[in-house]
């Protein structure tokens, strides 16, 4: 393996050439996935022996990639051929690190099952100009071990890295407990882990969604305030919730129950992927014990809930009037990039609202014409004809399943993903505010520091002994206080930049992870149009 | 489209078609070429400009012809429609300050694209109006057809004035409320018992499909916007082929499906109305039958009676006898048309379904080769993605 440590900046390129990649029927490449509720990290079984074929041509692929010393901007020449493929049959088999550094497929690879006629055709001739050459082979694994280290500031971190992280929460069994108005639903939340931060391996309780609330609550308050990013929890919906209090067991319910269940799943991951929010005792019981004390401070409609609107109306107004000497440009870069961020994510949010709307409608219209088209054919009177379309009609009917599940894929995959992350740009512009208090209060220490000295001044001046003596105890009293306040501005400016890097890191990965999740879904949708096409051709061929 | 009404323009003796339109703000003006053999007309190739007018005028005379009441007249070609890619464009330019540059501009093509469809669409019709006539036996040897195609001036007085049009409209209004009576009336014939039955249940039918065909046509379309958006905002570097692949499928089905339905909705419309002046003519007929009697039991004007009557019987039997011939062949018309698209449609549809995943396959593939390290990485592939 290549030497660990590469810069963080530093993204080395990687290309295949045309033909070779011809030659990989299975598009070959690993993906460092989050980690899934299957693997352990004992459990480094290799894939099973129908995916042997796929071995044999990437090594063919691999013998026709270019010069092995590939040019790269900086750092070790390490990088992995990025693989996916997707095997709508086999479970995900995952682990991160694999003791073989030869074995090319020990990351999770799930095959794409399509005909090699289609996949021939699906590669031109010529090169694509977003592809430069690539690595070679032998340092293929190594950069997910990268991930966790590279960019490693603490002794404790680089350890975590060396652990893989192996943990999988799902939230399952929404279950209504009570009745009326009083009524809520109790989750069920499931860990399967091998860390030994916890008292066993796979464990479960039920958890009712202000719990939820109460565990993002308790960890804002004892981290945002230095600097961590805190993973905001799912928001608070009174329609959704009193819909399902009363009893309405329709469509909108569920989805709504659905999509909450979703939500709180992704929150829970999130925030025990950080590496330090997953060892806050706090998480650790919520994860494991059987009873929680009742977050009642979370109510939307509390006294508690009414303050803190208040309070964050304050904090508004306070931001407006800090206006902070920024010495350090990476933090202005930062800020704007994250402005401009949060911009473009609503921007999209919306966009894929309204993409996913459109497609309920289209769902909804293909049903339509299916009717529609087999009433008609019920009128036809010649005999082919008449079969012709209502074959159509049939086909119709099943396109518009199609639709309405590539709308699902649409919404779950990728809007709920957006809606995410723009509430997780406002919890870091959050954090750069702290930053900024922080600042106001060193340098109001600061200030009141020199005050104190020129009263000091003074005094000595006109000599006043006992005065003197209390002015001197009180300076070194604030001057203690003013080391403390660079201390702590030192302090969440560092917190802040690996945050912020192991934020940006983890966008990446999410976005990619969900982006070829939705490629994915959506050639499966072209597949199957394919297939009832196919299906109807001979009917329409067969009139005469 | 021309699949839509098959084997037209075979005949070489006359051959028609436009090929080339000009769109002035709401008026398209056509130039119709003919090409033909025939010693009835003046020059062997001639074009002559036309308006969306002429072509109206031209089908009601035809209609209003006395001699082809026993046939299928061709249905008149619809108004070139801009007014939705008119509005969109008015949209998109309020909306203009709002988006960024290459998402207008893509708007804008898509539009553009739209607005193209459309056109050719309405020329395609036009030119099926016309070849359906000059394949016709008998009205491709009508006088003002041939008016129509040789004429090298404006035609426009000839056209209706408003007095006749407004004379169009009750016509049609009074028409419509005889449909009702006739369709009550009881048939002696067999075969024209049952084309009526057909006819009529067949065109509310179709009618019905035609308008859920353009109603998920409608949200295919903005579904194909949408992909616009988003990849705009993902600052797309290479060109979106999904949206276009998306945003043709709609255009094709539009094409295919939804065409070929409108068509022949009108077709059967057009069929419904030879039924129609055929029931007219036996209603006559039944009437004259009565009349004759009246005269015999008065024994007065026996001699008119009679010959009322055997022009009523004689109108009657052609309108029935070429009734026949026409509906018989705009059957088997109908047929193979329905086939040819249906065809076409499904072929179509396979084809932009492998080049998705062609290219749903290559973006997966770029995507994931990018290294994570970059934070902007990930939306250039994204966005390539789309």
């Amino acid at each position: 393996m290549t030497a660990l440590g590469k810069p963080p900046d530093s993204p080395p390129q990687l290309s295949l050439c045309q033909s070779a990649v011809r030659q990989c029927v299975c598009v070959c490449v690993s993906v460092s996935y989050p980690p899934s509720s299957q693997s352990t990290m004992a459990d480094t079984a290799r894939d099973p022996p129908p995916e042997l074929s796929d071995f044999q041509e990437l090594q063919d692929g691999e013998d026709l990639f270019p010069e092995p010393s590939a040019p790269l901007e900086s750092g070790p020449a390490s990088l992995p051929a990025e693989d996916i493929s997707t095997n709508s049959n086999g479970p995900k088999q995952d682990s991160l690190f694999d003791d073989d550094p030869e074995d090319l497929f020990a990351e999770a690879t799930e095959e794409v099952s399509l005909d090699s006629p289609e996949r021939d055709v699906l590669l031109s001739d010529g090169p694509s100009p977003a592809i430069t050459p690539i690595t070679p082979p032998c340092s293929l694994i190594t950069p997910h071990i990268d991930m966790f280290t590279h960019c490693s500031f603490d002794e404790i971190e680089e350890e975590e890295g060396g652990d893989s992280f192996d943990m999988h929460i799902s939230v399952s069994d929404p279950e209504k407990v009570g009745d009326g108005m009083n009524a809520y639903m109790a989750y069920k939340v499931s860990t399967k882990t091998s860390m030994s931060l916890f008292r066993s391996q796979d464990f479960s309780v039920k958890r009712r969604f202000s719990d939820f609330l109460g565990l993002h609550s308790k960890l804002a308050s004892k981290y945002l305030h230095i600097g961590y990013i805190v993973p905001p929890a799912p928001e608070k919906s009174i329609v959704g919730m009193t819909k399902v209090k009363v009893g309405k067991e329709d469509q909108s319910s569920n989805e709504f129950v659905e999509k909450r269940r979703s939500a709180l799943e992704r929150y829970l991951m999130r925030t025990v992927k950080h590496p330090t929010l997953l060892k806050d005792p706090d998480v650790l019981q919520f994860l494991e014990s059987s009873e929680l004390p009742r977050a009642v401070s979370t109510q939307a409609l509390s006294s508690a809930g009414i303050l803190r609107m208040v309070n964050k109306a304050a904090e508004a107004v306070n931001k407006m009037t800090i206006k902070m000497n920024e010495s350090d440009a990476w933090f202005e870069e930062k800020q704007q990039h994250f402005d401009n961020l949060d911009l473009q994510l609503r921007k999209l949010h919306a966009s894929v609202e309204s993409l996913v709307c459109h497609r309920r409608e289209l769902s909804v219209n293909t049903a339509l014409f299916a009717k529609s088209a087999a009433m008609l054919g019920n009128s036809e009177d010649h005999t082919a004809l008449s079969r012709a379309l209502s074959q159509l009609a049939e086909v119709e009917e099943k396109i518009d399943q199609l639709h309405q599940d590539q709308a699902n894929a649409d919404f779950y995959c990728f809007s709920e993903l957006l809606g995410d992350y723009v509430r997780l740009i406002t919890a870091v512009k959050g954090v750069f505010d702290h930053r900024m208090k922080t600042w106001q209060k060193w340098q109001d220490g600061q200030i009141l520091l020199q005050k104190k000295r020129e009263a000091e001044a003074k005094l000595q001046f006109n000599n006043k002994p006992e005065k003197l003596q209390q002015a001197k105890d009180e300076m070194r009293e604030l001057e203690g206080k003013v080391q403390q306040g660079e201390r702590d501005f030192e302090l969440i400016s560092k917190t802040i930049r690996k945050e912020v890097s192991r934020f940006e890191k983890e966008r990446v990965k999410d976005f990619k992870t969900i982006i070829i999740k939705y490629l994915e879904s959506l050639v499966q949708t072209q597949q199957k149009l394919i297939k009832y096409w196919d299906a109807f051709l001979p009917e329409a061929k067969a009139i005469s | 489209m021309r699949s839509v009404s098959v084997d037209l323009n075979h005949d070489a003796s006359l051959l028609i078609d436009i090929p080339d339109a000009l769109c002035e703000r709401d008026k398209v003006k056509f130039t119709v070429h003919t090409k033909t053999t025939l010693s009835s007309f003046q020059k062997p190739d001639f074009s002559v400009p036309r308006q969306h007018e002429d072509f109206i005028w031209l089908h009601d005379t035809l209609v209003e012809t006395e001699d082809y009441a026993g046939l299928i007249i061709p249905p008149v070609p619809p108004k070139p429609d801009f007014e939705s890619p008119r509005e969109k464009m008015h949209k998109l330019g309020e909306g203009e300050a709002t988006m960024t540059k290459e998402e207008y501009t893509k708007m804008k093509q898509e539009l553009e694209a739209e607005y193209l469809a459309v056109f050719k669409k309405t020329v395609q019709v036009h030119e099926v109006f016309l070849q359906r006539l000059s394949s016709h036996p008998i009205l491709s040897k009508d006088r003002n057809f041939q008016i129509f195609l040789e004429y090298d001036q404006d035609l426009t007085v000839r056209r209706k004035n408003a007095k006749e049009m407004f004379g169009g409209f009750f016509k049609n209004m009074v028409k419509s409320a005889d449909e009702v009576l006739i369709s009550g009336i009881k048939e002696v014939d067999d075969f024209f018992e049952q084309e009526k039955t057909f006819l009529l249940d067949y065109y509310s039918k179709i009618k019905d499909s035609t308008a859920k065909a353009e109603k998920m046509t409608r949200s295919h379309k903005n579904i194909a916007d949408d992909y616009i958006h988003i990849s705009a905002t993902l600052n797309t570097l290479s060109a979106d082929d999904s949206t276009k692949v998306e945003g043709r499928v709609a255009s094709d089905q539009e094409l295919k499906l939804t065409e070929l339905l409108r068509y022949y909705m009108r077709d059967i419309q057009a069929a419904k109305d030879l039924l129609y002046r055929r029931a007219r003519a036996l209603v006559d007929y039944e009437n004259s039958n009565k009349a004759l009697d009246k005269a015999r039991l008065k024994s007065r004007d026996i001699p008119q009676a009679e010959e009322h009557q055997k022009q009523c019987l004689q109108k009657f039997d052609k309108l029935s006898e070429s009734g026949k011939k026409e509906l018989t062949s705009f059957k088997g018309r109908r047929v193979v048309a329905f086939r040819k698209n249906l065809i076409e449609m499904a072929e179509l549809e396979i084809k932009h379904a492998k080049v998705s995943i062609c290219l749903e396959h290559v973006h997966t593939l770029m995507c994931a080769q990018r290294d994570a390290s970059e934070p902007s990485s990930g939306f250039d592939d994204v966005g390539m993605a789309f």
